[in-house]
């Protein structure tokens, strides 16, 4: 962050956002005084290009562009540390959740480590929607092929498959178009295609 | 019956929502209303001018006056009314300021609407007052101070200097409290035992302070002036008539406890004086520890006490004594972190102390003689890390407020540790630093010039690594995580009232506030009294605080037991509840509701011509009612009328309210939901 | 006692342990789990970390088929349990959401429904129901026990203290184990981010291998098989990467009392670990 901000545009320009992240998270963002617990314990603080605190000032303060584009909202492993030590009561892990969401309705472009993230969530879900369940074999060779490394985790599955870890078919649910169902109609409720 | 209403703009505080000249407008339509005026400050001089001159001019004999919170200033009106040569209890106010302007701030029409509202209640209210007058009681001059730390010795002095007797009552074994465990004071850095311990020999020493020390509260009754308090003089075993204080009995004593004064670093003996300057220096056996009283065969103490002073027969005893003023000064403890931080281990990671353990290990009279050193192995720390904030200022875990003095006197160890330990490394994590004394902040600073580390953020985790304590926090200014391997941390944990205070708060009667430390009657212009007459406080049980501040506020509080024991009697607040004893039925439903035990039973004759025949009906104690009016709302036959808030004064201000075309409308609500 | 058993999707893969061990130490202690008919995937965490609409339904079909059963519910996997947990709370704080999430899932659930982990249903068992079966007490064993995350956080559904949790540790104390006292008790090992961002999720997994080996644990317990296929799929590549040499077992708690109270190691799929576990089969004898 090396040029300054213009708060009073941003918080003028996207007071929706600050209230929007507030809402959906159901977090009281405002009530944070960066006293720096969340990212203290964060586990994957290392990683990220903001740290946690910072992802939730740049809430405060209505960067939306800067934190929807972060690597840091990706880089959150959803482990709740931040919302068990901290002292205000704002579940940081929830605030997390909602900005993941909101980058991707509003379709920001990832790169780099949060890209990655993204599209193994989506190759997860994917499996999930077409089979009711989980396909793993069928998840890592979408993603394989979406990050162009064929043979990422090659030796892995083959030390899977000999331990009968692995299925070469997905388990399907019964009703499986129950669950595309509700697929589409989350995505008709939140107005974006697949 | 001819009323003058006064209608305040409080500057732009009313005036600036309430369109003030038109509710003096509206007010002069009101029945009675003789005159009616508007005025930018009414409580300031030119002001009280100003109704003395109207009272006069207009002959008037009931005034209204719309302005702020009556607790603020009815006192003020009263006395400009009475100046006038009006009976002051023919005062009615008006609050459009905290319950109009200041709430409705953003809706100004309705604001004067409200503001109407209030005054035609008021009007109508004021031509049903009636003149009251004060009685009076007398005073018992004596006062009773509880709690003998710095804030109960200061007030205990000071009262006793001007010449009135005290009782100074402490529940532990030695007067002192929590000042006399500390080494240094901050800013200044003085010896904290050479400045208190002298106090402490005062207190023993002056010939109007008597001293009970190991002794407790149990009963509190009466009223200002009038309290009749029960004192539990918990047995000692120690005849200290005898006792000449040798020492023998604590040296041989075989049974070893940690011990309470030095933070349970270090033991004491089950006979035992807490530290070498107690007051009294005489010594008590720990019952719950001694050999002796459990049964068990010891009687050392017994038998190397030349005096004859050890009686294991003695009882505790009650006292009852007369004082007309208390003065609260209880103190604090710490927050238990050890119940609420599992990111600092629970309490089960050695070397994790509070500051209050530090103050004991820095003490050249501490159980390692000033050498600060790990509790676990004995050995110098290099590597110290403080925290502040741990249960202030977080309410997940602990408390909401500020504990006030822990930035400082964290700095002060900061400092203490780098003049001691040569070549040691200090980090403090920190959310603010709050220096707000004189000279604090040039304290804080000259320690950030001897080398602590301050660094933004909290910590969130300490777990062992070896013999070292990992601490991970965060610097929020780098922003970034950090990693410090600590040989001790130190916890600047919140205060806290002390234990036991919210049961000696109902016992003597009077409120506490959200965190229960005991609620003062205004905080910024009655701090030193409660709402019951005739209690004052003084330190931090009326909320955290330092040392200065604690001695300013405990001779405050003297100086208001002064004014009070000064008097010979005191007025009584005429605004109190009356039985009309020809409705009472006698259901007593209103001694179960009375908060200050103020009603009483009474046996009157029931039939004029037949005196044998007799009923029992209530009775208020003008002392001690309060005026709350809990009896009146409860009295089912409607026998208890509050004087200046009788059912009649408040039934004929509702009436005004819901005047025809408010109550045509409230109609109109209700029908609609 | 009854349960709807929510088995989740690496019931016959990666977690497979989890899912045998667990069917048969319930049976052997007579708690009957009836697995959900129909069942679907719990969203995990890739359905809450990009809609929280979406996150919620997933579970929520499968709560409404447990409220169709009349039976309380219990998960195995940890990750399942958080979301189906989490799930039951927010439906029933929120009636708006419960009427959305109603719509989407074309199905009818107002809450009601108990979700348990599989470690409060065995905690909560009469002690002796173990310990009377008993006959390999674990005596020699040092263990390690690891509660990651979901089973401890958030404080709306957690299953004990998420700082020093202990129901793990009394469960496999009462069988006899030694547990250590250790610091990464609910470190996170970086599961989701485990396919996209390995170097990650390689770092914390070290952390956490290296804290229970300087605990001096002979072996890591678990109750999630996120967490078990970190540790112990990945335990070689760290050692690897590092230059470390950690030959840490990690077993499911359920795994562990099973073979207190005697159920064969080929019973509890003891031979599809990754790390050799045959040494911790001989220090209990």
């Amino acid at each position: 962050m090396s040029v300054a901000f213009n708060l009073t545009n941003s918080l003028k320009d996207n007071f929706g956002f600050i209230n929007n992240v507030s809402k959906e998270s159901g977090q009281p963002v405002e009530q944070c005084y960066q006293c720096g617990k969340c990212t203290a314990g964060c586990p994957v603080a290392f990683a990220m290009d903001y740290p946690p605190h910072r992802v939730l000032r740049m809430v405060q303060l209505g960067l939306k562009e800067n934190v929807l584009r972060s690597q840091a909202i990706w880089l959150c492993a959803g482990c709740s540390t931040c919302t068990s030590r901290c002292p205000r009561n704002v579940d940081l892990a929830q605030v997390m959740d909602c900005l993941r969401s909101l980058a991707k309705r509003e379709g920001v472009p990832l790169d780099d480590r949060a890209r990655d993230v993204s599209l193994f969530y989506d190759c997860f879900l994917n499996t999930v929607e077409d089979n009711g369940k989980l396909y793993e074999l069928g998840m890592m060779l979408n993603y394989n092929l979406k990050t162009r490394q064929l043979f990422k985790n090659a030796n892995t599955g083959l030390a899977m498959l000999t331990r009968n870890k692995i299925k070469f078919l997905p388990a399907k649910t019964k009703n499986r178009r129950d669950v595309a169902m509700i697929f589409q109609r989350v995505r008709e409720l939140e107005g974006k295609a697949r | 019956m001819r009323i003058g209403v006064f209608v305040c703009w409080c500057g732009s505080n009313i005036g600036g929502v309430v369109d003030v000249p038109r509710v003096a407008a509206r007010a002069a339509h009101l029945p009675y209303v003789a005159h009616s005026v508007d005025y930018k400050y009414t409580c300031s001089e030119p002001g009280q001018n100003m109704i003395v001159d109207a009272i006069q001019k207009h002959n008037l004999d009931r005034v209204v006056v719309a302005s702020c919170s009556p607790r603020l200033h009815e006192t003020t009106f009263r006395k400009t009314i009475a100046r006038a040569g009006l009976n002051p209890y023919l005062l009615e106010m008006v609050n459009i300021r905290e319950q109009c302007s200041w709430v409705h701030s953003k809706e100004p029409d309705q604001a004067t609407a409200k503001a109407i509202d209030l005054v035609r209640m008021a009007v109508a209210k004021a031509a049903r007052l009636e003149p009251l007058s004060e009685g009076s009681i007398t005073v018992t001059k004596k006062a009773m101070v509880i709690g003998g730390g710095i804030a109960g010795i200061q007030a205990a002095l000071d009262i006793a200097d001007a010449g009135h007797k005290v009782i100074l009552v402490e529940r532990e074994p030695t007067i002192g409290g929590k000042m006399v465990m500390l080494d240094k004071t901050f800013p200044t850095l003085d010896c904290s035992a050479c400045i208190s311990t002298p106090k402490m020999v005062a207190v023993a020493q002056h010939p109007n302070i008597e001293l009970l020390t190991y002794a407790e509260v149990t009963e509190v009754s009466g009223y200002i002036g009038n309290f009749s308090v029960t004192v539990k003089q918990k047995a000692r075993y120690v005849d200290h008539s005898r006792c000449t204080g040798c020492g023998t009995c604590w040296e041989k004593c075989p049974q070893k406890v940690s011990s309470e004064f030095n933070q349970h670093i270090g033991i004491r003996k089950a006979i035992y004086i807490p530290f070498p300057q107690a007051v009294p220096n005489k010594p008590c056996i720990d019952a719950a520890n001694c050999r002796r009283l459990n049964g068990k065969k010891c009687g050392v103490c017994a038998k190397v006490c030349a005096a004859g002073a050890i009686n294991y027969e003695q009882q505790d005893e009650y006292r009852q004594v007369k004082v007309g003023a208390i003065v609260m000064a209880t103190g604090y403890d710490l927050f238990d972190w050890t119940q609420a931080y599992g990111e600092y281990g629970y309490g089960k990671i050695p070397n994790i102390i509070t500051g209050l353990q530090f103050e004991r290990l820095v003490n050249a009279s501490g159980p390692t003689g000033g050498k600060i050193t790990r509790p676990s192995d004995g050995k110098e720390p290099q590597n110290v890390v403080f925290i502040k904030c741990v249960g202030s200022r977080d309410e997940a875990k602990g408390k909401a407020y500020c504990s006030r003095a822990c930035c400082m006197y964290t700095a002060k160890h900061a400092h203490q540790v780098l003049e001691k330990i040569p070549g040691s490394r200090v980090f403090v994590f920190y959310m603010d630093v709050r220096a707000p004394g004189k000279a604090y902040e040039e304290f804080y600073q000259r320690t950030v010039n001897e080398g602590a580390r301050y660094i933004r953020g909290r910590v969130s985790k300490i777990s062992r690594k070896g013999d070292k304590l990992l601490v991970k926090g965060a610097d929020t200014l780098l922003g970034c995580q950090v990693e410090i391997e600590a040989d001790l941390v130190v916890l600047a944990t919140a205060m806290v009232p002390s234990r036991g205070s919210r049961e000696i708060a109902r016992t003597v009667g009077f409120t506490v506030d959200q965190d229960g430390f005991f609620q003062e009657a205004h905080p910024k212009l009655r701090p030193v009294e409660t709402n019951t007459a005739g209690i004052f406080l003084a330190g931090v049980c009326q909320g955290p605080k330092d040392i200065p501040d604690t001695v300013a506020q405990a001779s405050a509080a003297a100086v208001k037991v002064c004014a009070l024991l000064y008097k010979q009697e005191i007025a009584t607040n005429p605004m109190i509840a009356e039985v009309n004893e020809s409705k009472c039925q006698g259901c007593l439903l209103c001694r179960d509701v009375c908060p200050f035990q103020a009603i009483e039973t009474k046996t009157i004759p029931n039939n004029a011509h037949d005196q044998a025949k007799t009923q029992t009906v209530a009775h208020v104690n003008s002392g001690l009612c309060q005026g709350c009016g809990c009896c009146t709302s409860s009295c089912r036959s409607g026998a208890i009328n509050l004087k200046g808030f009788s059912n009649e004064q408040i039934v004929s201000a509702i009436k005004a309210c819901l005047c025809e075309d408010n109550f045509a409308e409230l109609v109109r609500k209700v029908r609609k939901r | 006692m009854r349960y709807a058993y929510f088995p989740g999707c690496c019931d016959h893969t990666s977690g497979r342990e989890y899912d045998i061990s667990t069917r048969a130490l319930c049976h052997a202690l007579d708690v009957e789990l009836v697995e959900i008919p129909g069942w679907s995937c719990c969203g995990s965490t890739p359905g809450h970390s990009t809609s929280h609409l979406l996150g919620i339904a997933l579970a929520a079909r499968n709560l409404a088929l447990v409220a169709e059963m009349g039976l309380d519910c219990t998960a195995s996997c940890a990750a399942c349990y958080q979301r189906l947990a989490m799930a039951n709370v927010e439906m029933q704080n929120d009636p708006r959401l419960c009427e959305k999430i109603n719509w989407i899932t074309g199905k009818t659930y107002h809450g009601g429904v108990k979700v348990k982990s599989i470690v409060e249903i065995i905690a909560e068992l009469n002690p002796e129901q173990i310990i009377s079966r008993l006959v390999k007490p674990l005596e020699n064993l040092k263990i390690a026990v690891y509660y990651g995350c979901l089973m401890v956080r958030p404080k709306a559904v957690q299953v004990d203290d998420p700082e020093n949790p202990l129901v793990m540790d009394h469960l496999l104390e009462a069988v006899g184990a030694k547990t250590v006292d250790w610091g990464s008790k609910t470190e996170c090992c970086g599961a989701s981010l485990a396919i996209s961002n390995d170097d990650v999720v390689l770092k914390l997994t070290s952390k956490i291998l290296a804290d229970a080996a300087r605990a001096g644990a002979d072996c890591i317990a678990t109750g999630c098989p996120l967490c078990h296929f970190n540790l112990d799929m990945r335990q070689k590549k760290i050692n690897q990467v590092f230059g470390t040499d950690y030959q840490l077992p990690v077993f499911y708690f359920t795994q562990l009392i099973g073979l207190a109270i005697g159920l064969t190691p080929d019973n509890l799929s003891f031979n599809t670990h990754f790390i050799d576990t045959s040494k911790v089969l001989e220090l209990v004898g």
